[in-house]
């Protein structure tokens, strides 16, 4: 099968791949650019173990195909921010544990950004309601919240000290 | 001095590389030139194979090969065993069918792997394994637990679809008691199957080096030297010592990862038969189809009281479904993990069970989450909310009278166990002032007066973890002995390795066991690394399940540390010219008792590595040291839940506005982790209460298999929680540790169903108790008015 020759920034930096018309976008983050930060939950779209921004939109990669993604920001869990560059979301998860076997916090991580992004004062039921769409199996969520809505008070104490 | 973290919130060491996408889980992990497997699964639930052809797939371009179930018999695979030993009433052995790698004449469920296609890619795989035509001759299908025995037979061995018929307690005096008993409490229940749904599908990558014979397989595990033992000594598949089992990040587990599965024994199989890595991860769908599932009990319970509501006797009668094939732990679940806790926190004098253990035609049902005690709580706790309804007394009031009191432990019960320790008023009056029990009849009115129904519930549980005492589960059939290993290595530096046969996924061991240890030394948590999940690297282990880890593996981990200090005082006493027995060791320090002379932690690691002069016919250089520890008993985390609903009439949704849980667990390592294994438990049992439901037609093909159909607890579905503790530290392991993995599963659904039906004035609804069934039982409420 003849491939597809494709051009895309992620995590603002310019990448280029080869792909097959059903290779999904998280196939190809994960398998050609091996950026395994991004999990893979479901396939279908229903648990956020894949949760992706494209242009800033909140998406599953598992629905795109790689070739949509031509000339497209992607951005993954690793350009949030690394070991020694934590972004104010991943400190929070870590100081309320917002997480135990890990699996699902990329897509919850990348998801909790784009609701502050959207909604940087969220109420705890519309954070929960944003994050519905994502599955965690092991942390009951109650820690997740009080991560993200002290991240999202922390984040508006930075915005009103400028 | 370094600041001690026992009993602190210390950070998790393992969160890191989880939040910046470094985890490194098994579906992450690629080997160069690797293929991928897909299998193929049976489609129907009973048939006879009559043919696989598989020529087609074979010459799709891509394709490596296709294996068959007919060539594993071929190579002479062992059959996948079950791990523990049950007897019937009447003494006769359980009955264990072969469990086949993959099905080569007859398929049992849907999704059972009957054949594997090996390809270069995982899509090519997928094709063709679309191509490979199966005949079948199709039997009927006995998919439904109470029509199992009338149901057409599964299996040769088993008549009838029986397993085994097992009992427990005195069955006289318990039948004696209830005939003349002033009040008797009846009740049917189902409890509802369910599958476990680790968010991370379970996957595996195997490798075969044909220089050196050796087989290492990458594979899901919450216990990778068990599924060694048995790959090795029962399956056959490669001498124990050619084969490694490395367990990475894994991705949850509840139970569901414990089990040897046909995939990655098949997949191991393949990759040495092929000569050739090859990495199989499992669809979402195929979790749903064979995964091992959990519960699926029916259930008829007695209890018996006297005049003054103290509990006479009970006396139960379950149905318990094994699914198709007995799994690795399968036939302990709905025994000794069930029929020993019917005692619960109450003084009942009287207790006698049966389980008939039965065979369907659906996925292989095994333990998951709680496994088994979930299922006594249920019975339990709906039964004693029961009575207290029927004699109209307040079911707080009910428990508290039939309480197991401080003063008598230790505490034989009716079914087996003895406990050790507790204090199951204090846990219960704590959660009642925490869940503003007394003023919740002002809620109530307050909802009423917004057309809504409040309702609130208790349930007191208790569970027996930390397995186990090796002699007493060798005496009940288990086929190894549950003592657990492990290691601490100080480093030259001081640094220390410290090596445990549990496996975390999930539970934080990486962290509370390094505050462990890193106490013990006097050092800090930051210099403390926590091995766990490669056979490679520590001989032998049991795993994680059980809420074992910290009882059970944090107290072998106590032993060795213990060695190792012992060994450092020898040191010290060599170097600092005196004796053993004139030195302390307190706060990272060995010191010469009334003397300024002391040695770091520090100096005696190096000092033991790079001996100039050193006593080495008495002393052998290096800081090393190894334990085991085999639990005297079980450990018995008991604790109280209390649940409010609110319930919109219009709708029939139910809201948990409150949940309050008070858990003794005895000594806490890291609170913060811990509190976070109820919520995550809390959720599970939620789960079960209101929203999942695995269900199967009576053909035997499974209904709920998506996240479309089986509801999992979502961030909406679900309240904050409100978590305290009380503590009665287990008297018989040296961590005082009970175990906190289950707990949350254990206690939650009766304490949901006794809220909705207080709210809804009703005697019983069935979980989960969806919109649909709480509008229903409105509607039948109101239709009686
Ligand atoms: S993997 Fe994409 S939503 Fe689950
Ligand atoms: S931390 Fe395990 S699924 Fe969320």
């Amino acid at each position: 099968m003849s491939k597809t020759h494709v051009t895309t920034s992620i995590n603002a930096s310019l990448h280029e791949f080869l792909c097959e018309p059903g290779d999904t976008l998280l196939d190809v983050l994960r398998n050609e650019l091996q950026l395994t930060g991004t999990k893979e939950g479901c396939g279908t779209g229903d648990c956020g173990a894949c949760s992706v921004t494209l242009n800033g939109r909140l998406v599953c990669a598992c629905l795109v195909l790689a070739v949509e993604v031509e000339g497209m920001e992607v951005g993954t869990i690793e350009g949030i921010g690394q070991s020694d560059s934590l972004d104010v979301i991943q400190e929070k998860f870590l100081e309320h544990a917002a997480l135990q076997c890990g699996i699902c916090t990329p897509g919850l991580i990348v998801s909790t950004k784009a609701l502050l992004d959207e909604n940087p004062d969220p109420t705890e039921a519309e954070a929960r309601y944003y994050l519905a769409g994502n599955l965690c199996r092991c942390t009951g969520y109650d820690k997740i919240i009080r991560a993200v809505m002290d991240a999202a008070a922390t984040l508006g104490g930075a915005k009103e000290g400028v | 001095m370094v600041e001690q973290t026992i009993g602190k919130s210390v950070q998790r060491k393992e969160d890191l590389r989880f939040i910046t996408g470094k985890g490194r889980y098994t579906d992450d992990i690629n080997l160069p030139g690797q293929a991928y497997a897909v299998f193929v699964r049976s489609a129907v639930a009973h048939a006879k194979i009559k043919s696989i052809d598989s020529s087609e797939a074979e010459s799709f371009p891509g394709v490596r090969a296709v294996l068959t179930g007919g060539q594993v018999a071929d190579d002479g695979l062992g059959s996948l065993p079950c791990g523990w030993m049950l007897h019937s009433k009447d003494g006769s052995e359980m009955k264990q069918p072969p469990h086949p790698v993959m099905a080569a004449d007859k398929v049992r469920y849907v999704g059972e792997p009957l054949a594997m296609v090996i390809a270069e890619t995982r899509k090519i795989a997928k094709d063709a394994a679309e191509l490979v035509a199966v005949d079948y001759e199709e039997l009927p299908a006995t998919a439904m637990v109470n029509q199992a025995q009338e149901g057409a037979q599964i299996h040769a061995e088993a008549p009838h679809n029986i397993c085994y018929e097992w009992e427990l307690g005195d069955q006289e005096a318990t039948e004696a008691a209830i005939a003349s008993a002033a009040h008797v409490t009846r009740y049917s229940l189902v409890n509802n199957r369910l599958i476990p749904n680790a968010m991370e599908p379970r996957a595996a990558l195997a490798d075969y080096n044909p220089g050196s014979d050796e087989l290492t397989l990458y594979t899901t595990s919450q216990n990778p030297h068990l599924a060694r033992l048995i790959l090795t000594a029962f399956v056959q598949l490669a001498p124990e010592h050619k084969l490694r089992i490395i367990a990475p990040d894994v991705g949850g587990g509840f139970g569901s990862k414990i089990f040897v599965y046909s995939e990655e024994t098949a997949l191991a199989w393949a990759a040495k038969k092929l000569g050739m890595a090859i990495k199989w991860t499992a669809e979402r769908s195929e979790s749903f189809l064979a995964d091992a599932h959990g519960r699926d009990h029916v259930t008829e319970a007695e209890l018996a009281l006297d005049g003054t509501g103290h509990f006479l006797a009970l006396r139960v009668k379950t149905t318990a479904n094994m699914g198709a094939y007995l799994s690795t732990f399968a036939s302990a679940v709905p025994t000794y993990l069930y029929g020993t806790l019917l005692a619960g926190q109450y003084k009942t004098p009287n207790i006698y069970v049966e389980v008939d253990a039965v065979f369907t035609n659906t996925a292989p049902v095994d333990a998951y989450r709680g496994a088994g005690r979930p299922e006594a709580t249920y019975v339990l706790e709906r039964i004693v909310n029961l009575a207290a309804v029927e004699l109209n007394i307040d079911p707080v009031e009910l428990r508290r009278r039939n309480l197991i009191q401080p003063g008598d432990f230790p505490y034989q019960t009716p079914v087996a166990l003895e406990y050790d320790t507790g204090d199951y008023e204090a846990s219960l009056n704590k959660a009642l002032e925490r869940a503003g029990y007394a003023d919740f009849s002002s809620r109530q009115e307050e909802a009423r007066s917004r057309g809504k129904l409040r309702g609130i519930g208790v349930s007191c549980y208790i569970e027996a973890c930390g397995l186990a005492p090796s002699r007493m589960a060798g005496s009940l059939g288990a086929g190894v002995g549950l003592w657990e290993s492990g290691e601490v290595r100080v480093n030259p530096t001081g640094s220390v390795t410290v090596l445990t046969g549990t496996h975390s996924h999930g539970q934080g061991h990486e962290t509370t066991f390094a505050q462990l240890v890193a106490s013990k030394f006097g050092i800090s948590v930051d210099d403390v690394e926590v091995v766990h999940g490669d056979t490679g690297k520590l001989d032998f282990g049991l795993g994680t399940y059980g809420s074992r880890s910290l009882a059970v593996g944090g107290s072998a981990l106590s032993k060795a540390a213990d060695k190792v200090i012992e060994k450092g005082y020898k040191i010290a006493a060599h170097l600092l010219e005196t004796e053993r027995d004139k030195i302390d060791f307190d706060d990272g320090e060995f010191r010469v008792r009334d003397s300024n002379q002391s040695k770091t932690f520090q100096e005696i690691a190096f000092a033991a590595y790079v001996p100039h002069d050193y006593p080495s016919e008495e002393l052998e250089p290096g800081l090393s040291e190894k334990a085991f520890y085999d639990p005297v008993n079980f450990t018995y985390p008991a604790g109280t839940h209390i649940c409010e609903v609110e319930i919109d009439p219009e709708t029939g949704k139910v809201e948990v506005v409150r949940f309050t849980v008070v858990d003794d667990f005895g000594t806490i390592i890291n609170p913060m982790i811990v509190e976070g294994q109820v919520h995550g438990g809390v959720a599970q049992g939620l789960g079960q209460a209101l929203l999942e439901n695995c269900v199967y037609d009576e053909a035997g093909q499974l209904q709920t298999g998506s996240y479309m159909d089986y509801a999992m607890p979502r961030a909406d579905d679900l309240p904050a929680f409100s978590v305290d503790t009380t503590v009665t530290p287990c008297t018989h392991n040296p961590v005082g540790a009970k175990g906190c993995g289950e707990a949350g599963t254990i206690g939650s659904p009766p304490a949901v169903i006794n809220a909705i039906t207080q709210a809804l004035g009703i005697r019983d609804i069935s979980m989960p108790a969806t919109p649909e069934k709480v509008w229903r039982a409105l509607g039948a409420g109101r239709a009686h008015v």
